[in-house]
């Protein structure tokens, strides 16, 4: 039995990740916004995990890094313990909508990088009090390279990459097992009214991939796995063919 | 935009986008749809507005009682979701339909019904508590003894009568996670409406297929199959093996479906039952649900796709009403892969739910040029028998033919009336048999 944080955890993949968690006996703590939100959650939890479960929230808002360590201690502390923090939580807008407001452009950039960045802070100092743990976040293959469609948001996520790669060097030998998932095209409430790409991911087999990342430790995966090799191909692209190209 | 076709399980394609969503309560008002089983034009949205609302992500246990095995879900889960989750511990669901791919939502919309239907009846009958969003903004519940008419004309009622944003049922006990079959191979149509109805009485569960190109003496032979739960004693003590997860690779060219291979998957079906009688235990996913076996079975059907027609000739209509059905059909040259017939028991209070004491008849019809013709006639031949079909399946019934059909319709219209005098929900299949505005 393994005790789990996930902020993000009440929806889209954050909710199949968590399911996935309780279903074979692990202990799960939610963070998120949404008190009511965090409830329904976790008694859906309750209602799938394996007997002797326990599940617990707390509140937290990724754009109010006040609100990181409490969390973070109150569901440590209800759970007697953490081994592995996930962050699946984050904020999409498309890069028209996020060129034709800044304000929002702000939100995206603060909260997709310098907030949860700052999470990551509380949360590999807390794993690494303990000892060491698994940290888990979820980035994008927006990160992988500089893209029309994904400008700002992609910009973030490569920050965000970057940072994962960074501590994974840094503490890996102090016990921090880093894990940056890259999910590609999920059919999720975020990516509702964008087109699907092929490739596109349901997010119960991105959980599967995501379960399978922490449990071994792989410091980056793609998910669906195909991604690896599409963003290969991408990453492969000269400039020239990238400046004429939709995607 | 994204998905600007939609179609039923029937692959008839239309403009149409879906919105998925977690949030059912502030979703748009307009038509849910779930995991688009439903074979024909329930699920789409009418031409005019074309958009629906999918409700597979919003898919949450609200609560389970480990004491009495009540449920309470949000709309959207699914019956895989729940089998998956609860027949481990020893629940199944009170009735299911032939495929786990149906949402609750879904399941109470169209009130599905089962092999056990002559014991247990519908799936809405099962159903204590529906939470819906209706159409002048109320956010309420119903049930069978609270807003008791709302919730006859919400269960069965295809989502037309507000959106259903949580569905609670008892699970039911079950001995062990396998069923005790017996099949039986029979001759004819008419032996195999007397075996069935014999079979009704031992058996919670019946059903059977029937061979629908053989003519004369040949015509209807079949198998019958019965089911029960499997006792302790006589089951394995591992849980039964998740089907493999096989998929129809591509959408098939038409030429397979030939008068010729039809006829051969249906002679290989019948003589692949050599033995005249057979018992044993089996897996309930290939007892229950066989067809889910393969994922997008429906693209053997071709770029036309197919259509359901699923009638119920009434008791009164005598045994042979089976073989007068068959009749009409063969003489028509209508050629069917699959042709499912069971039994049902008593007619539910839900104003427009399908079963009612009789022979159930359902057959997979490729689309052609004449599929149209075909489905009149016989529409024409059921009304004749006093019998009615199953609007989850269909696409062709015309509207007179349904009024003709349905005497209960009035009801349900003025109901549905009352709770959406704007008719603020409709689908494309409202549009064609009620003739709401497009």
């Amino acid at each position: 039995m393994k005790r789990h944080v996930i902020l993000g955890g009440t929806r889209g993949m954050g909710r199949s990740v968590a399911r996935k968690l309780v279903e074979r006996g692990d202990w799960v703590a939610l963070l998120g916004r949404d008190g009511a939100e965090l409830e329904k959650s976790a008694a859906d939890l309750k209602a799938r995990g394996a007997p002797g479960v326990r599940v617990t929230t707390a509140l937290c808002d990724l754009e109010r890094p006040d609100t990181f360590r409490p969390a973070l201690e109150a569901v440590e502390q209800a759970l007697e313990g953490l081994d592995v923090v996930i962050v699946t939580a984050g904020l999409f807008a498309t890069q028209e909508q996020l060129e034709a407001d800044p304000s929002l452009a702000q939100r995206v950039l603060s909260v997709d990088f310098a907030n949860t960045v700052l999470f990551c802070e509380e949360a590999r100092k807390k794993l690494l009090l303990r000892g060491g743990g698994t940290l888990c976040v979820f980035s994008s293959v927006a990160g992988d390279r500089g893209r029309k469609p994904v400008v700002l948001y992609g910009a973030a996520k490569a920050g965000l990459s970057a940072y994962l790669e960074g501590l994974d060097h840094r503490f890996k030998s102090q016990g921090l097992t880093t894990v940056c998932v890259k999910p590609g095209f999920v059919k999720t409430q975020m990516t509702e009214g964008l087109k699907a790409p092929p490739f596109a991911g349901e997010p119960d087999e991105v959980a599967d991939v995501v379960v399978k990342g922490i449990d071994e430790g792989t410091p980056v995966v793609y998910a669906p796995p195909i991604w690896r090799a599409v963003m290969s191909a991408i990453k492969a692209m000269p400039r020239f063919v990238m400046r004429r190209v939709k995607f | 935009m994204a998905n600007d076709r939609l179609a039923g399980w029937g692959r008839q394609f239309q403009p149409g986008r879906e919105l998925l969503t977690e949030d059912l309560e502030r979703a748009p008002r307009v038509l849910f749809r779930g995991l688009g089983r439903s074979y024909g034009d329930s699920a789409l949205p009418p031409a005019g507005s074309p958009v629906v609302v999918t409700t597979t992500r919003a898919n949450r246990i609200i609560d389970f009682d480990e004491s009495t095995g009540v449920l309470r879900a949000e709309a959207g889960l699914s019956l895989k979701e729940i089998n998956r989750t609860f027949l481990p511990r020893g629940w199944f669901l009170p009735v299911t339909p032939g495929t786990q791919f149906v949402t609750l939502g879904g399941a109470v919309a169209a009130d599905v019904h089962g092999k056990n239907h002559h014991v247990d009846g519908c799936f809405g009958h099962h159903v204590t508590r529906l939470k819906m969003h209706v159409a002048d903004g109320r956010v309420l519940e119903c049930g069978p003894d609270q807003e008791r008419e709302l919730f006859l004309a919400t269960v069965a009622g295809m989502g037309l009568t507000g959106q259903i944003l949580e569905v609670e049922f008892p699970l039911r006990r079950v001995p062990t996670p396998w069923i005790w079959q017996e099949t039986e191979r029979v001759p004819d149509i008419d032996t195999y409406v007397q075996k069935l109805a014999e079979a009704a009485h031992g058996w919670p569960m019946t059903m059977g297929w029937i061979d629908c190109l053989s003519r004369g003496k040949n015509l209807g032979r079949g198998i019958v199959m019965k089911g029960r739960w499997a006792q302790a004693h006589e089951a394995p003590t591992q849980f039964p093996a998740e089907p493999p997860n096989l998929r129809f690779p591509i959408e098939a060219p038409e030429l397979l479906l030939s008068s010729l291979s039809v006829k051969a998957f249906n002679v290989a079906f019948y003589w692949k039952h050599l033995a005249r009688k057979r018992e044993g235990l089996v897996s309930p996913w290939t007892f229950f649900y066989p067809l889910d076996f393969v994922k997008d079975w429906n693209l053997m059907y071709g770029r036309r796709g197919f259509t359901q027609y699923q009638c119920v000739l009434p008791r009164e209509a005598g045994p042979e009403a089976a073989r007068r059905f068959l009749e009409v059909l063969t003489s028509r040259g209508g050629a069917s892969f699959l042709c499912v017939i069971k039994d049902c028991g008593p007619e539910s209070p839900a104003f427009l739910s399908f079963p009612k004491p009789g022979i159930s008849i359902a057959l997979d019809i490729a689309v052609r040029d004449g599929t149209q013709q075909l489905v009149d006639a016989l529409n024409e031949h059921v009304i004749k028998e006093g019998g009615r079909i199953y609007l989850a399946k269909d696409s062709y019934t015309r509207p007179e033919h349904f009024r003709a059909m349905e005497p209960r319709l009035e009801k349900f219209l003025d109901v549905r009336l009352r709770w959406d005098p704007n008719l603020t929900f409709r689908s494309a299949q409202s549009v064609r048999l009620f003739g709401d505005p497009a």
